[in-house]
């Protein structure tokens, strides 16, 4: 069984949200990343994405377009964060998930991605760029190595649309907040819940809602219409901030989102 | 004319719609829309008309006769998009989109530019048409374009600075798809060449097909038969697209694509997307791309700011691999010489990008036989490179 049905199924039952942090692979370096796993898992995250840095990341905004630059220009690829996965799963169980555009994929190869992605330990992958219509080479292998594809929703997204996303979704269902990229906003706004009834009307896998969180106290106000929130720019800016002690404040702010899902 | 590109988008195995799910309906709109004004006799006239009384087409296929004596071979005629209002092809395709941009009840326009010629054509459909518009151009081409950011602010566009990655045309690019993204609902993206997600490709391609449609007519007219040669300088690839299509089916006519080689095609200081880069995803199709192992693209280099793209649209790749058209490359020097060769052959500046093309004719043109025939896509004035001519000359304007 995939970690990530494992993780929704075990929530599921002790009526718990899931919290799942963002962070960019290799910022500022692959060793603070499999930190930054271990102590955001200790710190009760219950899955862990990590984004594969691209040099065009046309769907997000300006802070983590700098964890992207800060990550490549450390020499941070692919198949470096697949290495830093292995290390990761020694010690670590929790689901994890590779947000990556797809040239990097593709680049790589896909049969080779699947290959080594499941190999390494990766649960699940996340294309920004890769809509449904195109999706189906990736799809079909993923899922014939038992990696899931998770697939984007957006307010924009239409009936006809959901139901086939939903087809081809693996895990669970990313709603993304707003229409817009990445990062971090004051307001949460009022198409979510709309968004996500509609979602739940056309599949029965796990809603999760991303893109613009930026505070635990308002993470709770959305999981009442999810199972599952998503954080990254907020977190990525800690990072960019504190050379220092980055990894312990990161799990600081994890373990308070956390608790305030569980509130 | 052959039925490429497929319904989604694909020319062979190039194109397609690689963009966030957020922008996805928004494409299924554009191209319905567009299949509808297509068929529409009255958008049809409407484009016609501002073609003709606005742009200022036809535009003149001019004998150059200067250019043909000092090359000492094949006749060169030069398709002069120069002449078009705002001095460049982009115009075309502009009051194209804007016209369907209007029927799509849209009030807001955004356009990337990196020599700033789509940019202003941009500015000039959207204050024509009465559209708000922001224009998204890098850092570096603000610099090297000054003339025409201020072209566009006494047009009445926003011109916003891109500060991110290379500060170049693709940066802009991916900032005016950041806009798109956040302000969909009413705002209309008007890319600028034959790049992007399905079905700019096409799209762009039907609107500048014109200059190919009048070039065969005129060079019919003119001499009784179709030329030797076409050549036309690739950037995107909208120049090129258009005088090439309607080309396509003459199977004598061979047609030549001049990219950018910058410092030359070995320095790694260049834009030579078909002849130096493989297949890869980038903004929106799938096409050449010049792209590490890892498929982070590359740092591009060309002293023409329009050519300074390291993608390039998807049917080129597909043209490429059919051997229906040859692609070369022109360094940076190539071109000035070519440039500063046309101002005194035949009295015309042309732009920096344009002078790609015609260095490739200045090298063919002595080894063909008097009566073999060259079109030259002439794509744009040089107005905007008074500049940087007067730096590599180290004159003071
Ligand atoms: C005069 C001129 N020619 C050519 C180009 C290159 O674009 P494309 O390859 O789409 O024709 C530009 C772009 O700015 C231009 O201004």
């Amino acid at each position: 069984m995939n970690r990530i049905d494992n993780c929704f199924a075990n929530l599921k039952e002790n009526g718990q949200k899931a919290f799942i942090p963002f962070v960019t692979a290799g910022d500022p370096d692959l060793g603070t990343t499999v930190e930054l796993v271990r102590a955001m898992t200790g710190a009760g995250a219950d899955i862990i994405e990590l984004g594969v840095p691209y040099s065009e990341p046309l769907a997000d905004g300006p802070v983590i377009q700098k964890a992207v630059q800060r990550s490549l220009e450390r020499g941070t690829t692919l198949a470096k964060i697949l290495e830093a996965v292995t290390i990761i799963r020694k010690t670590e169980q929790v689901p994890l998930v590779l947000m990556s555009y797809y040239n990097p994929i593709l680049q790589y190869g896909l049969d080779n991605f699947v290959q080594h992605a499941v190999e390494a330990g990766v649960d699940g992958v996340i294309v920004p760029d890769l809509p449904v219509e195109e999706c189906p080479p990736l799809f079909s292998r993923a899922l014939e190595k038992g990696l899931y594809l998770i697939q984007l929703v957006a307010p924009t997204t239409t009936e006809a649309r959901l139901k086939k996303i939903a087809r081809f979704s693996r895990g669970f269902i990313y709603c993304v907040s707003v229409t817009g990229v990445t990062g971090v906003r004051e307001e949460t706004n009022n198409q979510i819940a709309n968004l996500t009834s509609r979602v739940r009307q056309v599949t029965s896998l796990p809603v999760g809602i991303g893109f613009g969180v930026s505070a635990p106290a308002q993470a709770a106000q959305i999981a009442r219409h999810c199972d599952a929130v998503i954080a990254g720019s907020v977190l990525v800016k800690i990072i960019e901030n504190n050379s220092d002690n980055a990894v312990s404040m990161v799990a600081g702010l994890v373990a308070d989102f956390k608790s305030a899902l569980s509130g | 004319m052959m039925s490429i590109p497929d319904e989604r988008g694909y020319f062979g195995d190039y194109g397609g719609r690689f963009v966030p799910e957020t922008l996805m309906p928004a494409l299924e709109e554009l191209s319905e829309s567009y299949r509808l004004a297509k068929k529409d006799k009255e958008f049809n006239h409407r484009f016609k008309y501002y073609l003709h009384q606005y742009v200022g087409r036809p535009s003149p296929l001019y004998f150059a006769c200067g250019l043909t004596r000092h090359c000492g071979g094949a006749q060169i005629y030069l398709k002069r998009e120069d002449l078009n209002h705002t001095g460049a092809h982009k115009i075309n395709n502009t009051i194209g989109q804007l016209l369907l941009a209007g029927r799509m009840g849209k009030t807001r326009v955004i356009a990337e530019t990196g020599a700033g010629q789509h940019g202003v054509a941009t500015a000039t459909a959207a204050a024509l048409f009465g559209f708000q518009c922001s224009v998204y151009m890098g850092e570096e081409d603000v610099h090297r374009q000054a003339l025409n950011v201020f072209r566009m602010r006494l047009l009445g566009a926003e011109v916003i600075t891109v500060k991110s990655g290379s500060r170049t045309l693709k940066d802009a690019m991916n900032e005016a798809i950041r806009d798109w993204v956040t302000n969909v609902e009413n705002t209309y993206y008007c890319i600028g060449s034959v790049a992007g997600p399905h079905p700019y490709p096409e799209m762009v391609r039907d609107f500048q097909a014109v200059i190919g449609i009048e070039a065969r007519e005129q060079i019919l007219e003119h001499t009784g038969r179709l030329p030797d040669y076409v050549i036309a300088c690739v950037g995107g690839g909208s120049n090129a697209m258009g005088i090439f299509y309607p080309f396509l089916q003459d199977k004598e006519v061979k047609l030549i694509g001049v990219e950018a080689a910058g410092h030359g095609l070995e320095s790694g200081r260049h834009c030579a997307t078909l002849s130096r880069g493989k297949p890869g995803v980038l903004q929106g199709s799938y096409s050449y791309v010049l792209q590490d192992e890892h498929g982070q693209v590359l740092p591009v280099h060309s002293i023409s700011a329009g050519l300074d793209y390291p993608g390039v649209g998807p049917e080129h790749s597909y043209l490429k691999d059919i051997n229906r058209v040859v692609y070369t490359s022109a360094e940076d020097g190539e071109a000035v010489k070519a440039f500063q060769l046309l101002c005194r052959t035949d009295g015309i500046i042309p732009a920096l990008e344009s002078a790609h093309a015609l260095a490739e004719a200045v090298k063919l043109a002595p080894q063909l036989p008097p009566e073999s025939i060259i079109i030259v896509n002439l794509s744009g004035r040089g107005d905007k490179d008074v500049n940087t001519m007067a730096k590599m000359v180290g004159a003071k304007v």
